[in-house]
């Protein structure tokens, strides 16, 4: 284990990005961009949010200057990693038609102008990552696959960091999803600011993560190294802004299905789709069809969808959920108790993004309290 | 059709299909059924003919217009051209039931589950369709009328609202007539000269003539509808777990990925579209699920 743990410094990390990117990987992490922290290429660290933090609460998010050097010192970001790989619009086939025939060419992923990877993630969340392993098994571990998320997806090369700085609306730790990375990286970063100069304890996962190690400049761990990335992470785990109690969700929601909360959300919600554009598990998209002006020249493009548009469900006679009521329950629903049945995980990592930026600051874990505590009315048939 | 590489984690590279990109097929004999519904065959233009069960669908793409969810309605058992019946209700099915013979048009699929109504073989058999619902149903029926005699007391129940949109009738009395089906069709409303039934097709349920403990139940209609046949066939002692009810919800890729067609737990086109009413019934008893 010891000679699994090293540190490393700031240049240390920067030879990191180097050595990737000299792996032909598309190294991309946490940039700032239109005052919010988004994913974005990285070719050096000062690309990253360097003393950047942020604060953030229902309907509130704002970046704050830290009084340190800090790189990863922030809470979730706008956006998770999710469009990386699974970008809001992307190309599925070109066409040409010509009488009474058409072909479709299979131009690929590429086609697109959507990069293909293969990437290299710098500095994801604990949180994030499980959400990226909950997209595999959406998108990949199921009878057919989205072969273009295949595509990007292949090969990835995970540095994780661990969370130091949760915001108010952080609630991994109540999901068991952080805040310290537990699996599906190469190489774990925990940024330690005391006990010596800025550095990071680096924690290999994987044979490729160890390789890749090799070629940057890094020193064993102390002892002191180790305890100060244990301390950063229970720091993290006991200042979370929120908690969600999982225990027998599933059958809370079910059983819940006509409470009358739902009228009380559905008052306030403003079916506005910002809390699924924002989730880093949500993969509901459409598809839409664009012809030339002749007919003859067509394309079929897969963009985000939302359930909280009326059209998402709508059938001949109009929708299945034409109010928000409805809609709002089948959002969360699915992601704190169907999504168990379908894929065997909860559907939220507790990232806290939905709660950041929902204009009417609707709270998921104060839906799911509410929902806890109502008596299940009778059921009616 | 392509192929993208592609890797298992640390595996060797596989072939995966790309369920997202059509086959071409071309349209052959076409047959106007009603005012609004056609069905037609369709033929690969290169490739290998469509193998399916009954009951399962296809995407059908309209070239640059978009595609639709619609039920194959021939028979499975055929080797030849798939038949598909459309009514016409809106843009893409209105694309497809326009495109002349001989028109090419992208196929995904086959995709969803199936009636399985050879595990019904040894009893009765009762169907009930509500107005193009029929024509999903088709393809069971015509399987089981191949190994007819392995069927008890076959029903089928019909409900249309007049009697113009009848679907298949020359059928409809083949099967009555040679087929030893008990074939009952009510109408919704009769202004000319009608002399059969009129009225909901649930109500034909209690007076068909079924041993309900050994009876197995295919149902597809609208939704409402078919709520009120299941529970009208439980009332007569048909057992949960043997009916069966072809769902329908909003359908963008067909194989689980696009999120559109979820009924609470369930993704109606890999879940589906054939589920049985022991699963569907406590999700059938909340509003807009
Ligand atoms: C599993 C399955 C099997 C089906 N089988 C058949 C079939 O065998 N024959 C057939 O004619 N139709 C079938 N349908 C219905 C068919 O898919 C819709 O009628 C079609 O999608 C309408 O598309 P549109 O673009 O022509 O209509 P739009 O222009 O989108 O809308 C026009 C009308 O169609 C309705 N509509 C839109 N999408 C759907 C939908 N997915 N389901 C129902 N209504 C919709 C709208 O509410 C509106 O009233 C099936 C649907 C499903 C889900
Ligand atoms: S539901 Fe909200 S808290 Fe949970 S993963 Fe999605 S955005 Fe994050
Ligand atoms: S819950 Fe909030 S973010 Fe989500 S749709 Fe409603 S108003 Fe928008
Ligand atoms: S139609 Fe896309 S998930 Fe079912």
């Amino acid at each position: 284990m010891a000679d699994d743990v090293r540190v490393l410094g700031m240049d240390g990390l920067q030879q990191l990005i180097d050595v990737l990117a000299g792996h032909g990987y598309s190294v991309v992490g946490p940039t700032v961009r239109d005052g919010a922290i988004v994913p974005g290429p990285v070719r050096t660290v000062d690309d990253l949010p360097r003393g950047w933090g942020d604060e953030q609460d229902a309907a509130h998010y704002r970046l704050t200057r830290r009084d340190d050097d800090a790189v990863f010192g922030f809470a979730a970001g706008a956006q998770s990693p999710k469009p990386v790989f699974f970008p809001a619009s992307e190309l599925f086939w070109r066409g040409r038609r010509t009488g009474e025939e058409f072909t479709v060419n299979e131009e690929g992923p590429e086609a697109d102008g959507h990069g293909l990877g293969p990437y290299a993630l710098l500095g994801v969340r604990s949180c994030d990552l499980h959400a990226l392993a909950i997209h595999d098994v959406v998108l990949l571990g199921r009878n057919h696959v989205d072969v273009r998320y295949a595509a990007r997806r292949e090969g990835t090369f995970v540095v994780a960091a661990t969370c130091s700085s949760p915001s108010g609306t952080c609630f991994c730790a109540s999901m068991g999803t952080g805040p310290r990375p537990d699996a599906g990286y190469d190489l774990a970063l925990t940024e330690l600011l005391v006990g010596g100069p800025h550095r990071f304890l680096v924690e290999v996962g994987t044979p490729r993560g160890a390789e890749v190690l090799e070629e940057v400049e890094s020193a064993e761990a102390l002892p002191v190294d180790v305890q100060g990335a244990d301390d950063v992470a229970a720091w993290a785990a006991a200042h979370m802004g929120r908690t969600l109690d999982t225990e027998g969700i599933k059958d809370v929601l079910y059983a819940n299905a006509e409470s009358p909360r739902w009228d009380d959300v559905a008052s306030r919600c403003l079916a506005c789709t910002n809390c699924t554009l924002v989730c880093p598990t949500c993969f509901c998209t459409s598809v839409e069809d664009v012809a030339d002006l002749t007919g003859d020249v067509a394309e079929r493009r897969r963009v985000w969808d939302s359930c909280f548009t009326q059209d998402f469900s709508y059938i001949h006679g109009g929708s299945i959920r034409p109010e928000i009521r409805s809609r709002y329950r089948q959002w969360m629903t699915h992601k704190l108790a169907a999504w168990i049945d379908q894929f065997g995980t909860s559907g939220c990592v507790g990232c806290g993004r939905c709660i950041t930026w929902c204009p009417a600051a609707i709270d998921i874990t104060a839906e799911a309290a509410a929902l806890s505590w109502t008596p299940q009315p009778a059921v009616t048939t | 059709m392509s192929m993208v590489d592609s890797r298992e984690p640390g595996g060797s590279p596989v072939a995966v299909l790309d369920p997202m990109l059509p086959r071409r097929f071309r349209i052959g004999r076409t047959r106007q059924d009603t005012r609004d519904t056609y069905t037609f065959e369709l033929e690969p233009v290169e490739g290998e003919p469509l193998v399916y069960a009954a009951g399962q669908f296809t995407m059908l793409d309209a070239f640059g217009v978009g595609e639709a969810p619609i039920s194959i309605s021939g028979n499975p058992l055929a080797l030849g051209p798939v038949e598909h019946t459309i009514r016409d209700v809106g843009v893409v099915t209105h694309a497809l039931i326009t495109a002349p013979t001989g028109a090419v048009l992208g196929v995904r699929g086959p995709f969803g589950t199936s009636w399985d109504v050879t595990d019904a073989a040894g009893g009765d058999v009762v169907f009930v369709a509500g107005g193009i619902g029929l024509a999903p149903l088709r393809g069971a029926i015509l399987e089981l009328i191949a190994q007819r005699d392995r069927y008890e007391r076959v029903v089928l129940l019909y409900g249309v609202r007049t009697p113009e949109d009848i679907l298949f009738g020359d059928e409809l009395r083949t099967w009555a007539k040679d087929n030893g089906i008990v074939v009952e069709v009510t109408v919704d409303n009769a202004q000319h000269a009608w002399r059969g039934r009129v009225g909901l097709v649930t109500q034909l349920v209690p007076r068909a003539g079924f041993d309900a403990r050994r009876t197995t139940a295919f149902v597809c209609g609208p939704e409402v509808m078919m709520r009120y046949v299941a529970s009208a066939l439980v009332d007569r002692g048909v057992r949960e777990n043997r009916i069966r009810l072809s769902m329908e919800r909003n359908m963008k890729c067909g194989v689980g990925l696009c999120g559109h067609c979820q009924l609470r737990e369930l993704f109606v086109c890999v879940d589906g579209p054939v589920l049985t009413y022991d699963r569907l019934a406590p999700l059938l008893s909340s509003r807009e699920l």
